[in-house]
């Protein structure tokens, strides 16, 4: 018997020399894996144009209802968008998403995509409805990692 | 005056460290664990995280004392000190290095020396029990109760190996006073004289202070917290203040006993006591992250079928080595 806790004493000891495994957070932050799947992203085309036509087809394959739009028509002189028509409103009510990402599939011009970002914690429950400024991104090549989710071949089924 | 002086500062010195070492304790145990477990442990309040136990002991403070609406409120209440201070006092007859000169008085480096020290300290562990039986009656629950049942039978078994494993040695160096025992460790420590008292005091020393592998009385994945499932805020921890002491204070009594105490080359005496008290708690620490717990009936079958006939068995040969060999 003592022989068995002698070895099992050895076995612990071990393992007190190995690289330890846990990651210490708020000082270190991990790279997430391409498809994880975080805060929602607007993204626009390289001359600036939102991607979103307002189509809502996102609103639509949503599970949880989550996803609000209202789109308007362009004004021909000053498009907002590609399209006919763009989102004059886009609301996600981040409280109630599952980040299933069944929008971002959706989407016929890859204008929606969750990003990596996952620190998007809030001290009132209203902070967490995002209002189409606080998803749009200012130049879609700033976020490299919002590109490399998707083959844009697949992705984009409208244009 | 200076003699009062003296003794204050003494005591002050004594169970002030005693209690600071007992709460560092529980870093210690944190940081063995994580070590053991190839993680980091608490390393965010202070340097490496020593002033957590301070931040724990502030929060705790801050935390609602919860009563049972059954429990005997007086003696639940009460119980937790009649743990915690058997357990400090115990710690009074060790001597924690060699004499010192101040005030230009010279002074021995223990509370207390009486010349029945070892006797005293069964004694105060023997108290100690109390507060866990008294609190898990008082609260009037089935898991405390089931606890301080256990920890009440597991004390009466395991404290008659552990006397007789300290036998062995109070029989070579004759005398019951732990600052006598140290000095007849001038020579050599009594760990090459006892080995078999040495292991058996080790294993018994498990099963006083209710570590593991023999920490039935606050079995979690049965007994939810054992004794203390019901205590909250100071009281519970008093608790565990008064179980760390008392695993520092027989950690003690063995580097008393067998380690030589607080001789040792060039360190000074204190120095050298604390190493080889905090050899004892990585010990403990160390064994706890290794050992499944007992069984109650192995538990009881070990302490009673192997323990006890060794001991006696280690205190015959050792009083037949002292008649003959001298």
């Amino acid at each position: 018997m003592l022989g068995e806790i002698c070895r099992g004493l050895w076995l612990t000891i071990k393992h007190s020399f190995k690289n330890r495994v846990t990651v210490q957070y708020p000082d270190v932050k991990e790279e997430m894996p391409v498809g994880y799947r975080g805060l929602h992203k607007l993204l626009r085309w390289e001359d600036g144009l939102e991607r979103c036509v307002g189509c809502k087809l996102c609103s639509a394959a949503c599970p949880v209802d989550c996803i609000y739009v209202e789109s308007e028509e362009n004004d021909p002189e000053a498009p907002t968008s590609k399209g006919e028509r763009y989102a004059s409103i886009y609301e996600i009510n981040e409280l109630r998403c599952i980040f299933c990402g069944y929008c971002e599939e959706a989407c016929p011009v890859g204008a929606v995509v969750l990003g990596n970002e996952y620190e998007f914690c809030q001290d009132d429950r209203g902070k967490f409805l995002y209002e189409k400024g606080d998803l749009l991104v200012e130049r879609t090549e700033d976020h490299p990692e919002l590109h490399a989710r998707y083959d844009e071949k697949n992705l984009l089924t409208y244009v | 005056m200076a003699n009062l002086l003296i003794i204050l500062g003494k005591v002050l010195v004594g169970f002030g460290g005693l209690l600071l070492l007992a709460a560092y304790m529980t870093w210690m145990e944190r940081r063995v664990f994580a070590l053991i477990q190839v993680r980091v442990g608490p390393n965010r309040v202070g340097p490496s995280g020593l002033l957590q136990p301070i931040a724990d002991g502030i929060k705790l403070m801050f935390k609602e004392t919860i009563i049972p609406a059954q429990a005997d409120k007086v003696i639940y209440l009460l119980a937790p000190a009649v743990t915690l201070i058997p357990a400090l006092a115990a710690f009074a007859v060790v001597p924690f290095g060699d004499s010192v000169t101040v005030l230009g008085q010279k002074v021995d480096l223990v509370l207390a020396d009486i010349n029945v020290g070892i006797l005293y300290i069964f004694a105060m562990a023997g108290i100690g029990v109390y507060g866990i039986v008294l609190g898990s009656w008082a609260s009037n629950s089935k898991y405390p109760l089931l606890g301080g049942l256990r920890s009440a039978a597991q004390l009466i078994s395991y404290e008659l190996s552990l006397g007789m494993s300290l036998l062995g040695v109070v029989m070579i160096s004759g005398t019951l006073s732990l600052k006598g025992i140290v000095e007849g460790q001038a020579g050599m420590p009594y760990i090459v004289l006892q080995p078999l008292g040495f292991l058996l005091f080790v294993i018994c020393m498990l099963a006083e202070t209710n570590r593991a592998p023999f920490d039935l009385p606050e079995a979690e994945s049965e007994l939810t917290g054992g004794f203390h499932t019901e205590y909250s805020s100071m009281h519970f921890a008093v608790y565990s203040i008064a179980e760390y002491c008392s695993m520092i204070t027989l950690s003690a009594v063995g580097a008393t006993f067998f380690l030589g105490g607080w001789r040792g080359p060039l360190l000074p005496p204190v120095v050298w006591f604390l190493i080889k008290v905090l050899a004892f708690m990585f010990f403990f620490m160390w064994l706890r992250a290794s050992t499944p717990r007992l069984r109650y009936d192995q538990l009881m079958g070990f302490g009673w079928k192997v323990l006890l006939p060794l001991s006696i068995l280690n205190v015959m040969l050792t009083a037949g080595a002292v008649v003959f060999l001298g």
